[in-house]
């Protein structure tokens, strides 16, 4: 009976394993495989292209544009949300008047589906008659066209982003705030420390680990979200707004050049890779000193 | 002062929660009013059904949601079983390579099959599946955050419960069945909400592997009926977007204490 309890753990696992295996780890190394051929023509096989597709993407001004873009798409709406999400979750877990209904209206655009609200935002944007420029109208500002200006199509995607995003970070926030040993705060009250200071002292090194664990998805999902590309600027105007696996895509299945989107793939993978390395080595052992 | 910083505090904190409830009001205030009050506000302004009744009309939104129920429904319950088993295997049986198979399974909390789109969508055509509701469903049937909360979750249920079940004669799926899932209730509560509302939501993936109505969710048929090119007004885009959102924003606030309860639960593990 014991002996074959091996067996069953593997029986058990057997289900799962194999699903993970056929859509993640075998496809990551397809992916490689694949990157190294050209595009079928007609009927006849991939011809075997080296390295080509990669020197054809060190090559490629689109690539760079959209890896600059998904840089800075990370780096300004990765901290702004955190940020957000942290006074969001303080405030919903202070005293404050009318708690759950604030709780309730940061938290339902992370109910909302990506497209639905980005239908919504496109109105806001639109030049002549959206809200945004109405307002700007009232200061006297003339309008912009928010996605149509190579200047602002990325910023503009970068805001709904942000509004998206927050209150989903604000949950995890929450939670951890919540778990707080609430004695340290009484201790910390007595000895006179003032609100900023406890903050600083307490709050922000206390929430050392959900900061770290939002901020590997919040970088994650600035790689891997570009349900809004679709509906608000299809990476346009002329790449300005493009990101990494919206390329990837239009490679794929408007450009139908499979391989080089392989290619394109697997620098994804590489970056991915690099993060998860950077969070399971460095930070964690950095953080948890608990 | 402090009183004022106070005032202040909270009087950010209402603004940004209002920013963040616009749109949905917006969508509201577009979808119920004539076409002429889209852009002008009008407290008195007449409120109309129609755009509804169009939206509804142009798009076969009752098709389109229950693909999206059904492709839901088939991740979910694949879901739950496959990560049980092995969140089981993984937490409470002692074999080999146990640390390796973890490793693997958590690998897909980073490599999303979101990021894989062009390989899986190889595979698939390969076994023929493209356009189907299985097909959507495949990639994220084995999810590795579900095995991981599971596995978190039976770490913590007493080893004498499950000695006292095998005394007992229980068999070990016997004792997973009436010792282990009765136990874990609320993570199979919050990880279902959790994968109900991430795949009710979810867009690239269906996009790429569904080409008829017979398979695509209400996310893939918003984005055909919302472009540009179909040249549908903007208050019947808001009638439909509120149709499409409409049943898992009223499940959301009939229950949203549980949602955010389930969200923070899954979140803390």
């Amino acid at each position: 009976m014991k002996r074959l309890s091996w067996l069953h753990a593997w029986l058990m696992l057997l289900p799962a394993l194999a699903m993970l295996m056929a859509f993640t780890h075998i496809p990551a190394l397809t992916t490689i495989w694949h990157s190294l051929f050209y595009p079928a023509r007609g009927s006849e096989p991939e011809e075997f292209a080296g390295l080509d597709n990669y020197r054809m993407m060190l090559d490629d001004d689109v690539f760079w544009q959209a890896l600059s873009n998904n840089l800075w798409y990370a780096l300004v709406t990765v901290p702004a949300s955190m940020v957000l999400a942290l006074a969001m979750a303080l405030w919903v877990n202070g005293k404050i008047r009318g708690r759950g209904a604030l709780r309730l209206a940061y938290f339902t655009p992370t109910m909302l589906p990506m497209i639905a609200v980005a239908n919504i935002w496109l109105f806001f944007y639109s030049p002549e008659i959206g809200l945004f420029n109405k307002v700007l109208g009232w200061f006297g500002v003339a309008g912009i066209n928010w996605l149509g200006d190579t200047d602002w199509a990325l910023p503009s995607l970068m805001l709904m982003t942000i509004w998206k995003e927050a209150g989903f970070f604000m949950i995890f926030y929450l939670a951890a705030l919540q778990a707080l040993d609430r004695d340290i705060y009484d201790a910390a009250a007595l000895e006179g420390a003032s609100r900023w200071y406890r903050f600083r002292r307490l709050t922000l090194p206390l929430l050392m680990p959900t900061t770290l664990f939002v901020l590997v998805n919040a970088v994650l999902n600035a790689f891997k979200l570009v349900d809004h590309l679709f509906i608000l600027t299809k990476g346009g105007p002329n790449n300005a707004s493009n990101l990494l696996l919206y390329y990837i895509y239009e490679n794929a299945f408007s450009f139908f050049d499979a391989n080089y989107a392989a290619t394109l793939t697997v620098v994804l993978l590489a970056m991915l890779i690099l993060l998860a390395l950077l969070q399971f080595g460095v930070l964690e052992r950095r953080i948890h000193y608990r | 002062m402090a009183r004022f910083t106070h005032a202040l505090s909270t009087s950010a904190a209402w603004l940004l929660g209002l920013l963040w409830i616009l749109p949905l009001l917006y969508a509201f205030w577009a979808a119920t009013h004539p076409a002429e009050y889209a852009t002008r506000f009008d407290l008195f302004a007449p409120l109309t059904g129609e755009h509804f009744v169009t939206a509804w009309n142009q798009a076969p939104f009752m098709r389109y949601m229950l693909n999206t129920v059904i492709i839901t429904g088939l991740i979910l319950t694949f879901q739950l079983i496959l990560c049980t088993l092995a969140g089981y295997a993984l937490a409470r049986m002692p074999f080999r390579g146990r640390g390796l198979v973890f490793a693997l399974v958590l690998l897909q909390l980073m490599v999303m099959p979101e990021i894989l789109i062009v390989e899986n969508y190889r595979t698939l055509s390969m076994i023929d599946l493209i356009d189907t509701h299985i097909g959507v469903g495949l990639p994220y049937m084995a999810s590795a955050f579900g095995i991981f909360l599971l596995r978190q979750t039976f770490k913590t249920v007493p080893q004498e419960l499950e000695d006292a079940a095998r005394l007992e004669g229980c068999s070990r799926l016997g004792v997973l069945w009436k010792v282990y899932v009765p136990l874990a209730k609320p993570t199979y509560l919050a990880y279902g909400l959790v994968s109900i509302s991430h795949h009710w939501n979810n867009f690239l993936w269906p996009l790429v592997v569904t080409n008829t109505e017979s398979s695509r969710p209400l996310t893939v048929g918003m984005a055909i009926f919302g472009a540009p090119e179909s040249g549908v007004d903007w208050p019947v885009i808001c009638a439909g977007t509120l149709i499409a959102i409409g049943p898992l924003l009223a499940i959301f606030l009939l229950f949203q204490r549980r949602f955010v309860q389930s969200f923070m639960y899954a979140g803390l593990k």
